[in-house]
């Protein structure tokens, strides 16, 4: 049976009407058309799918839409508000070029942002002990680094 | 002649049963309150103070359930979420959560990752995560991971470690919160707790109305 959710993403109040159980990474991407978050397991083992829920970080493909009722959800389309104004996390991605074939990249950016908030100065051990998203690339060392500078942007911005 | 013994033993255990316990006309089910299951007489022994003075016969009685609640406390459903470490477990053979999930500040993960995070108030048929209201861990001076029969006795009935609940309490929380009761419904490809839970209802009752005993060393 269908029901009307309503919540906020990236900024603005929308609302579906949707099986309630159905994962929130299907609404994003088939509903909403907002493609930068990726279906990786749908398994909640890999990560391709990070969004922040109310700020937390959420793994959109174990998230049922009830669940999303009256909160305020950013994808990676949603991290920055313009182009012109990236989120440190988005332009250290830029400086330290960590795409390989890009698939995993959103999920480890919304992961990112969540972990420069919560370390100002994070060592490679902060970041290997809490993000658990998987790159079948192995960009991981660049990852780390463009954290570390993210941490840096995001503080010298402040 | 031996079958036909035990036959009449169980006859006579369950007139017995149903005797002294007049709320007990029936088999326990879900939808009843612990209450329901004890004898009218318990209320009035168990204002006798914390655990009561029993007699030797109630004491094994008591001690007997706790033996099923056991069963229960050591399940890998309820005990994995009982490490006493910072480290939840999964699966029937109790390996470390993956991804690092770490108890936290709240015992429900963090400071990045959070059991919300993937876990909501019901099991999610798309990604197969198990869920329940208030998933997270026990707190850790509840973690029985390792310990043994004394140790967890030890740490359930002491108000100090058990969130200041009383035996009552205690009966009530096993048999009434919405995590615990998850156990038996766990969703698909993972056992529910090994002990039935009407076998399970019942010994937490027999339990507490025999004084509510838990292992010496
Ligand atoms: S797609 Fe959600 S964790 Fe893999
Ligand atoms: S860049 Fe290819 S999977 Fe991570």
């Amino acid at each position: 049976m269908k029901s009307k959710i309503n919540f906020t993403i990236n900024g603005k109040q929308t609302s579906v009407e949707v099986n309630l159980e159905m994962p929130l990474l299907w609404v994003i991407r088939d509903e909403l058309n907002l493609k930068g978050t990726k279906f990786g397991c749908g398994r909640a083992m890999c990560g391709a799918c990070s969004v922040h829920v109310d700020g937390e970080l959420v793994r959109s493909c174990s998230f049922a839409i009830k669940r999303a009722q009256g909160k305020s959800i950013t994808t990676i389309e949603g991290l920055s508000e313009s182009e012109e104004n990236l989120h440190p996390i988005q332009q250290a991605w830029i400086d330290e070029n960590v795409l390989q074939c890009g698939y995993c990249q959103t999920g480890f950016m919304m992961a990112g942002a969540k972990l420069i908030e919560e370390f100002s100065d994070p060592t490679d051990e902060d970041i290997k002990a809490n993000i658990s998203n998987i790159c079948r690339c192995g960009t991981h060392p660049r990852i780390i680094s463009a954290i570390k500078r993210a941490a840096s942007l995001k503080k010298s911005n402040s | 002649m031996k079958a036909f013994s035990l036959l009449f033993m169980g006859f006579l255990t369950f007139f017995v049963i149903s005797a002294s316990n007049p709320k007990l006309d029936k088999a326990p089910s879900f939808n009843d309150s612990i209450d329901q299951l004890r004898p009218e007489s318990s209320s009035e022994a168990r204002n006798t103070a914390g655990l009561f003075p029993t007699n030797e016969e109630e004491k094994n009685k008591s001690l007997l359930a706790f033996d099923v609640i056991l069963k229960v406390l050591k399940d890998p459903r309820c005990i994995n979420c009982h490490p006493t470490d910072d480290r939840p477990r999964q699966g029937d053979d109790q390996h470390l959560h993956l991804f690092n999930v770490r108890r936290g500040k709240t015992n429900q993960g963090g400071p990045i990752q959070f059991c919300s995070g993937c876990h909501g108030d019901d099991n999610n048929v798309y990604s197969g995560v198990p869920g329940a209201p208030h998933w997270g861990l026990a707190p850790k001076s509840m973690g029985w991971l390792g310990l043994s029969d004394y140790e967890i006795g030890q740490k359930f009935i002491s108000k100090s470690s058990n969130g200041q609940r009383s035996p009552e309490a205690l009966a009530k929380h096993m048999t009434e919160d919405a995590l615990v009761l998850w156990g038996w419904n766990p969703g698909e490809n993972r056992k529910p707790v090994q002990v039935p839970f009407e076998e399970f209802k019942k010994a937490v009752a027999d339990w507490l109305d025999n004084g509510a005993h838990v292992p010496s060393k």
